[in-house]
């Protein structure tokens, strides 16, 4: 690891102001030289492999304002404080019994030592794990803007088929921003600039032209809350992960599925894919395919071909469209099956 | 530059200076000479370097050692009651064969007593989720397994972690 100087503040204010004083302020939050650090997982990992490279380390793990490490279920809802631990929140009765999707999708993610150690705000800001971004010989778009991209017509069995661009085909990896997505959660945010609220759905940019820019979030901006609508149907949620082996692995392709089912018909769904796109994907068409119908392998196949219409394979990815088709069947089914 | 950071290592409390840079585990391995915990993969996906931070396992390869200051930390080290005193999750790893070459072994008794103390009457599947994250390429799990759930027999009989 290069050497880089270290803070920790007390306060949000200032976390964020200390981004906020420094010249490259305005430099997308992923080149920028002063990087926030809260359990660390991912940016440890990025620092040791140099593909983050910041002069300065904020750690943000220690910050005293007790609603990040909270995790509040009231009749609204439920919020995240952004510290919470992976391994907290997928512990929590109030998540497992009314919010089901959010603990399938943290227990089928990384290993007990890292949710321990992983907080909320970190997981859904995590990098993608596109082995050309994270060898540093590699030409990548997204780590040095420009310099081309190596997955392109390299090994892309692990890329995305949904969202990519002529720049970057990485997958997002992650699991539990499936689940907010599914669940229409929105985040809060602060900066010097004052506090805003997001669409969970509007944080992550698609690649287009920029890969390097991952987020609608500034350098001095922090996310602080996780903000879960309360949906008294997302009892019938479910989060399904296809993996290479059984577990501890990032999906190659994963559903998150929230069902609102009367009578046997589809009155309200939502559904996200993981592992299968360069952001955290709503499949909204095959929602519309499925909205006030019934749901059966039948309509539950035309909802998932209506899912990949505009998939865009290249050389060793095409078997995702497939799998990802299948994925959404049974996850679907086994949604609709749920005894709630 | 060097910062102080102290914490407590298997109930001695130390005091190192440390760059910024340098992670738990080797924080642990080089100015802790505490080389039990090892060094498998550096990135996360081995569990070879697992110890119990604050009480939890974490992987002390992806713990920066300045993110440690003022916790907790157990080690394989600090589990023997005396050379010669194996632990019980030692003695039966050793009963069941469940260490061969014994690299992943200081992370996997770690993670098993971590477990066993949240839950002392482990099903094998939850013995399995809770130990995902280690990986072996000797023993193919079978034999850990046996020796976690030995392990568990065994404090239910009122022998103590
Ligand atoms: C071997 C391995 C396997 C894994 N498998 C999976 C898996 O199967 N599924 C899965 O979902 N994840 C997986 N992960 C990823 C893991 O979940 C993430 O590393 C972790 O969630 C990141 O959280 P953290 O708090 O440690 O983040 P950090 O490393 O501290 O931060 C990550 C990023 O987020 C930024 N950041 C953190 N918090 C905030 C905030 N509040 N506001 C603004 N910016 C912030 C940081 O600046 C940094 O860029 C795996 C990781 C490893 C190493
Ligand atoms: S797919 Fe994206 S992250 Fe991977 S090498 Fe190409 S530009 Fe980089
Ligand atoms: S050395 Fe830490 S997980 Fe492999
Ligand atoms: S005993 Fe050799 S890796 Fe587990």
């Amino acid at each position: 690891m290069r050497p880089f100087g270290f803070e920790r503040p007390e306060t949000l204010e200032r976390a964020a102001g200390i981004v906020a004083a420094r010249e490259d302020r305005a430099a997308p939050p992923p080149l920028s030289s002063a990087q926030f650090i809260a359990g660390g997982t991912n940016m440890a990992d990025y620092m040791k492999l140099g593909v983050m490279r910041p002069n300065l380390l904020v750690d943000i793990g220690r910050l005293a304002d007790p609603g990040l490490r909270r995790i509040a279920a009231s009749p609204d809802g439920i919020r995240l404080g952004a510290l919470v631990r992976m391994s907290e929140a997928e512990e929590n009765a109030d998540i497992r019994i009314g919010y089901p999707v959010i603990a399938e999708s943290l227990q089928q993610a990384a290993s007990q030592q890292i949710r321990n150690m992983a907080s909320l705000g970190g997981n859904i800001l995590q990098r993608t794990r596109c082995e050309y971004f994270r060898d540093i010989s590699w030409a990548c778009n997204k780590r040095d803007p420009g310099s081309g991209c190596a997955a392109m017509d390299g090994f892309n069995r692990q890329h995305a088929v949904l969202g990519v661009s002529d720049r970057c085909i990485a997958t997002y990896h992650g699991d539990f921003a499936q689940a907010l997505i599914a669940l229409d959660a929105s985040v809060e945010t602060q900066s010097p600039r004052g506090g805003r609220t997001m669409a969970f759905s509007e944080l992550h940019r698609l690649p287009g032209e920029t890969p390097h820019v991952e987020t609608q979030l500034m350098a001095d901006e922090l996310i602080t809350l996780i903000d879960i609508p309360a949906k008294p149907w997302a009892r019938r949620s479910h989060y399904l992960k296809i993996r290479d082996r059984q577990s501890y692995a990032f999906a190659v392709a994963s559903v998150a599925v929230v069902l609102d089912l009367e009578d046997g018909a589809v009155r309200d769904v939502r559904i996200a894919l993981g592992g299968l796109a360069t952001v955290p994907w709503r499949a909204q068409e095959a929602e519309d395919e499925l909205k006030g119908g019934p749901l059966d392998e039948r309509t539950a196949g035309r909802a998932a071909e209506a899912a990949f219409a505009g998939a865009m394979p290249r050389e060793h990815n095409a078997f995702k469209i497939s799998l990802g088709r299948q994925a959404l069947v049974r996850a679907l089914l086994e949604t609709r099956d749920m005894r709630v | 530059m060097k910062r102080l950071v102290s914490m407590t290592v298997n109930g001695e409390e130390i005091e190192l200076a440390i760059p910024p840079y340098r992670t738990l585990l080797d924080v642990l391995r080089n100015e802790g000479r505490l080389t039990g915990t090892k060094k498998g993969c550096d990135v996360g996906d081995c569990g070879a370097c697992t110890v119990i931070m604050d009480g939890s396992p974490v992987n002390s390869c992806l713990v920066l050692g300045i993110e440690a200051e003022g916790a907790t930390i157990e080690t394989i080290e600090g589990q023997h009651a005396g050379p010669d005193l194996p632990h019980l999750i030692q003695e039966k790893f050793m009963d069941h064969g469940g260490a061969q070459c014994g690299f992943c072994t200081p992370g996997i008794i770690m993670m098993t007593k971590a477990l066993l103390k949240e839950n002392p009457n482990p099903t094998e599947s939850e013995v399995r989720f809770a130990i995902a994250g280690n990986i072996c390429r000797c023993t193919g799990y079978a034999k850990i397994v046996d020796a976690v759930l030995a392990a568990a027999e065994d404090l239910r009989k009122g022998r103590t972690l």
